[in-house]
């Protein structure tokens, strides 16, 4: 028998449990899939949390409930890949040893990168809301602030869900309208590069969202710390911007396992191919979702398409057969602009994203880069979409792996 | 869009950023370094030929990565690229602006 390992069993790993399940040979191939935590959390909720638009019940579940009873699920931490004997050694001390191994070990939050950052105002005045306690905590936080200076930030780039800081600020602007505080709240949005939005067709369609909204624009700053005393952070130039809520994203780093096993960049990411997802360094393991190190926006969106493709290739690499280079970075996201509206984007590796209808060209029924209701009806109903359908590898009809050029306007 | 420089015509976006690292030459890097009133020196041209490879290998760039490069500290980053130094050279070796999906 041979067996296949998954690393992770987040979202690009439990669709890949699913997926794998349905085309692998049985008896012949065993799948395993290796997670230490007991619940499933949807990520995307954690930017409604913190506004009491979701409860935390809306957004977790357990990691079981989406697992195959036919794959093995194994509770422990990694300690560590020895790729070159293809072992993963487990922090509980088994030794797993893999024909096919498949790293979803996703991205998370690393703010001790940053001096200050963590310190004793960590989630009393300064909050990440990337994990679930901050974004609780900030929740609970929100409920009784009265006013002041808040300054939403992104530590450096990649970071998960790219976009989704900037919604922080769009739903935090609409949450103290209907709280008739909003006077009394002065909204800053920091950011490392050169402003909101930094691609040529969304900034011009998008921008004035920001004056509308009133939130204030600092771009180009490289934090160098928190001082969390003085309320400001400090950037590499000597740039302050004082606060007195602070809603950071940290840095974001891929697992420390990836670095214990010598498999990844500095930040702890997998070099991967960016086309076929095969590991760089090593033929037989395979990299999903947030772990890689692909020019693709790190979200759920991408990891579902990836997943797609990825089987495909993970059948072909089993059978000797040539990979495929099909992944083009395709991404598919919606952003809340507050309001009860939302925008849809669509992209990839080489396209912006731009104007157009989705996913019928010329038809819709929704409209790309464009705010609207039905794009905001169209982010709440997608949690039932992931909970139901994308979790369980279910292909989301009309929607393709790799990204339609029709009905855009380039 | 289409720019004369040194005497070429080059293909740069909306922004000035050339859209193809191909095009680039070292004379112009030195006008665009002109238009930022810099000069190009050793030191830059050594940080011009890390960020021209690290975005070959598809690494995405930030000012604290490259402060930890062994290339070039931070502090001397900004001394030789002044006022936003990561988006200034970017520019300067040819290769896009740091950029988000939107």
């Amino acid at each position: 028998m041979k067996r296949l390992v998954i690393l992770g069993a987040g979202t690009a790993g439990t669709m890949m449990a699913n997926h794998l399940h349905k085309s692998l040979n049985r008896p012949e191939w065993e799948i395993t899939i290796i997670d230490e935590k007991e619940e499933h959390h949807y990520q995307p909720g954690y930017l409604f949390l913190p506004f009491d638009i979701y409860e935390p019940e809306d957004i977790v579940k357990t990691i079981d409930e989406f697992i195959p009873k036919d794959v093995h699920l194994v509770r422990s931490g990694i300690d560590k890949i020895e790729a070159d004997s293809n072992k993963v050694l487990l922090s509980n001390g088994d030794v797993l040893h893999y024909d096919v191994l498949i790293i979803a070990t996703g991205a998370k939050i690393a703010p001790e990168e940053i001096p200050g950052m963590q310190d004793e105002a960590w989630h009393k005045s300064v909050f990440d809301f990337y994990t679930f306690e901050g974004s609780l905590a900030l929740r609970n936080k929100l409920r009784e602030w009265e006013g002041g200076r808040l300054v939403v930030h992104i530590t450096e780039m990649p970071i998960k869900c790219p976009v989704a800081p900037l919604e922080f600020a769009f739903l935090a602007d609409s949450y103290f309208k209907n709280k008739h505080m909003r006077e009394r709240v002065e909204i800053t949005f920091v950011t490392p590069l050169s402003g909101a939005f930094t691609k040529p067709k969304a900034t011009e369609a998008l921008d004035h969202l920001l004056a509308e909204k009133q939130i204030h624009i600092e771009s180009d700053f490289a934090i160098e710390r928190v001082d969390s005393i003085n309320k400001k952070i400090v950037d590499y130039g000597g740039r302050e911007i004082p606060f007195d809520l602070l809603v950071t994203v940290p840095t974001n780093k891929g697992d420390e396992c990836i670095e214990r096993s010598g498999l990844g960049d500095d930040l702890n990411f997998v070099p991967t191919n960016k086309a076929t997802l095969q590991s760089l360094a090593h033929d037989n393991i395979f990299v999903l979702g947030d772990a890689s190190n692909i020019p693709a926006s790190k979200a759920g969106s991408v990891a579902h398409f990836e997943a797609e493709i990825l089987t495909e290739n993970i059948l072909r690499f089993i059978h000797g057969e040539p990979l495929k280079e099909e992944f083009d970075g395709h991404a598919n996201c919606f952003i809340e602009t507050g309001g009860g509206k939302a925008l849809l984007i669509d992209f990839n590796y080489t396209h912006e994203p731009v104007e157009g209808t989705f996913p019928f060209p010329g038809v819709g029924p929704l409209r790309l880069l464009k705010e609207s209701r039905m794009n905001h009806m169209g982010k709440l109903a997608f949690r039932w979409i992931y909970w139901n359908m994308l979790l369980k590898g279910t292909h989301i009809p009309f929607v393709s792996a790799t990204m339609q050029e029709a009905g855009k306007e380039f | 869009m289409e720019k004369q420089i040194c005497g070429k015509v080059i293909h740069v976006n909306e922004e000035g950023y050339l859209t193809d690292l191909n095009e680039w030459t070292p004379e112009i890097a030195e006008e665009l370094a002109k238009e930022y009133d810099i000069t190009l020196s050793p030191r830059h041209w050594e940080v011009l030929k890390y960020l021209q490879s690290e975005h070959k290998n598809n690494v995405p760039l930030s000012i604290r990565k490259i402060g930890k490069s062994n290339v070039v500290d931070i502090k001397e980053f900004y001394a030789l690229f002044p006022q936003g130094p990561l988006k200034i050279s970017s520019k300067i070796a040819g290769i896009p602006k740091p950029a988000s999906c939107l």
